[in-house]
């Protein structure tokens, strides 16, 4: 990639950076799904940044005068606390508002350690070879048919509630995945004819990974880490509503729905409504755009899935 | 086929030996497994040193691994303490009742999802296409201990059609397994509905389609069957998957199988029982992987080894 390039005339010109984009809007914008899970995905992250200005209330207050408050439009209800208040009198839309934190952060912090950790596993293992790849795909192999969630429950039973530990968690049980991806395409990748003529020009490993290797790893990749952030957020409320996600007084989207039966019995069913509607909200962004990237970056990896 | 069966067969021991291992040593992640069995903050030392030696754990580790190896190849999975009785006695009294939820919930699923699927992927884009659809996206996006929560306001609490706990009635499964399928159910209409897309678009297809057989004929001999092969290669997964949720759908409706343990086991830091009912589950999904290979290699014409 030295060099520029010369603006050419013809159809075969090598798009400029503004053309690609323009491209891949216009693709979006034929997908109606991906634009609404887009959409989705923004409100998220801007609920998760900005939580302190858009949440009305402390999540933390509690105020014992106001417990129990249902939603606004039932009877009983204020505007004031718009989903209402739990047994403590904490309002509801601001806690889950600030839910939306922890998810994103374990999404994203967990799929971006997968994702490296995993590829870096992948690149060794496709590209050395040998013994190498034996010991670290039989590693895969191994963590792949412990059945998933089985998996995280003991971890992170064992480990204990922190917010780095469910991100460690997530970060490591996931990256198989994303090792088992890297590996198929590195070696689909050094048979082809691209890599051998630059390897009979005398490129050296290095520069052929990271010119010819990696740039074809980057749509498959991220893709899957679509997919997994959503996965992630799934599971991380699951441990939660389980009781071993982050500590019980941080207000996540499981960690509400842990008194979910307990809140209904007591009348209270708002309590679960919400925040399992946002989890289901949340994933359906990240699936509608994920299926969509993966259209667009990465038809063959169709068939990948847990 | 026989040396495919063996190699097989080889793999899969492999596997579980691999299990064994890793178990064996996540138990011991927190580098002393006796904080694990008992809270520090409330055990002297005496005690935790107590709880070391009743538990071998004072051995050098790998002294530790070879008697952890020995007794389990006896099938000595370890005391429960929470149930109080073998871990194998106490995991072997919740087999049944998990797996006949995590069939009852995969029955539900197939047969909801297949017919929708294979209507779906035959028909692209009519209303039952539709529905398939969003039912396929409904099952991935909604969690399944959300849905149990909302189906027992409605019909345990407000309706009082059905129990909102326990396995006393066979009434008690239905809202269960209901909540327990619907991640399999989506997954199913996608898989069906994208097979069946798939398979139309084969060679063989046009050929039949060609030679003047009728829709209905080139349906029911070439395009179910050969869905009904990619189906087969996903119904242990999905079965696995079915086991591992009842973990959630157990705990929530107070139901005595396996994943309940589970969750009472984590509770109540009986880590013996943890550990055994680990091995327990991994194992069973690598036999049904196992068992899946060889069906799918036995019906499938194609492939011969």
């Amino acid at each position: 990639m030295t060099g520029t390039t010369l603006p050419l005339e013809d159809e075969y010109a090598e798009p400029t950076v503004a053309g690609r984009l323009a491209y891949v809007g216009e693709l979006l914008w034929r997908d109606k799904a991906a634009i609404l899970g887009l959409v989705i995905i923004l409100l998220l992250v801007i609920a998760a940044v900005f939580a302190p200005l858009l949440a009305p209330h402390d999540p933390l207050a509690q105020n014992l005068r106001n417990t129990k408050q249902p939603p606004a439009w039932q009877e009983g209800g204020t505007w004031d606390h718009v989903l209402g208040t739990d047994r403590l009198g904490r309002d509801s839309l601001s806690r889950i508002i600030y839910g939306a934190r922890v998810s994103i952060t374990v999404g994203f912090f967990g799929a971006a350690l997968a994702a490296t950790l995993g590829m870096v596993a992948g690149l060794v293992a496709g590209y050395l070879g040998g013994w190498v790849d034996n010991v670290i795909m039989g590693l895969v192999n191994l963590l792949l048919s412990i059945p998933y969630l089985v998996l995280v429950i003991v971890v992170a039973a064992i480990l204990g509630r922190s917010l780095l530990n469910v991100v460690l968690l997530f970060g490591i049980t996931a990256s198989p995945l994303f090792a088992r991806v890297t590996r198929g395409e590195v070696l689909r990748i050094r048979n082809s004819g691209y890599v051998e003529s630059a390897q009979a020009v005398g490129a050296k490993t290095g520069r052929i990974l990271f010119d010819h290797v990696m740039p074809n790893l980057i749509g498959p990749l991220v893709t899957l880490a679509t997919f997994e952030m959503s996965a992630m957020i799934f599971y991380e409320a699951g441990l939660g509503f389980l009781g071993l996600s982050v500590p019980p007084h941080v207000p996540s989207w499981g960690n509400l729905l842990a008194i979910g039966r307990e809140s209904l019995l007591a009348g209270m069913p708002w309590l679960s409504v919400y925040p399992g509607l946002a989890i289901a909200i949340t994933a359906l962004g990240m699936n509608l755009f994920g299926d969509w990237l993966r259209d667009v970056l990465d038809p063959r990896l169709r068939r990948i899935r847990r | 086929m026989q040396r495919y069966l063996l190699s097989r067969l080889l793999q899969s021991l492999l596997l579980m030996a691999g299990v064994l291992v890793i178990v064996f040593f996540l138990v011991r992640l927190t580098g002393d497994p006796a904080s694990l069995l008992i809270n520090r903050d409330y055990a002297n030392p005496e005690q935790m040193a107590q709880m070391r030696a009743a538990f071998g754990l004072d051995k050098p580790t790998h002294l530790q691994f070879v008697d952890y190896v020995g007794r389990l190849l006896r099938g000595d999975l370890g005391y429960s303490l929470r149930f109080r009785g073998p871990a194998l006695d106490v995991i072997l009294s919740g087999l049944p009742i998990t797996v006949l939820l995590s069939s009852l919930a995969l029955l539900l699923a197939v047969a909801v999802a297949v017919p929708l699927g294979i209507v779906g992927g035959t028909s692209p884009n009519s209303l039952v296409d539709f529905v398939a659809r969003i039912i396929g996206l409904l099952g991935q996006v909604t969690p399944s201990f959300w849905l149990a929560l909302i189906l027992i306001w409605v019909f345990a609490v407000n309706l009082r059609w059905l129990p909102s706990f326990g396995i006393d009635t066979p009434r008690s499964y239905v809202l269960p397994a209901v909540a327990l399928s619907v991640g399999g159910m989506g997954q199913l209409a996608r898989l069906t509905r994208s097979a069946v897309l798939e398979i139309r678009n084969e060679d063989y297809i046009r050929t039949a389609r060609s030679k003047g057989l009728s829709p209905r004929a080139i349906a029911a001999r070439h395009v179910f069957r050969n869905a009904a092969l990619a189906l087969v290669s996903v119904i242990g997964v999905q079965f696995t998957y079915a086991l591992s949720g009842s973990v959630y759908i157990e705990t929530i409706f107070a139901i005595p199988g396996m994943g309940w343990m589970l969750n009472e086991a984590i509770r109540n830091r009986d880590f013996v029982l943890v550990q055994a009912l680990t091995i327990f589950i991994a194992s069973f999904a690598i036999i049904m992987n196992l068992i899946t290979d060889i069906l799918y290699a036995a019906i499938d014409p194609r492939i011969r080894y």
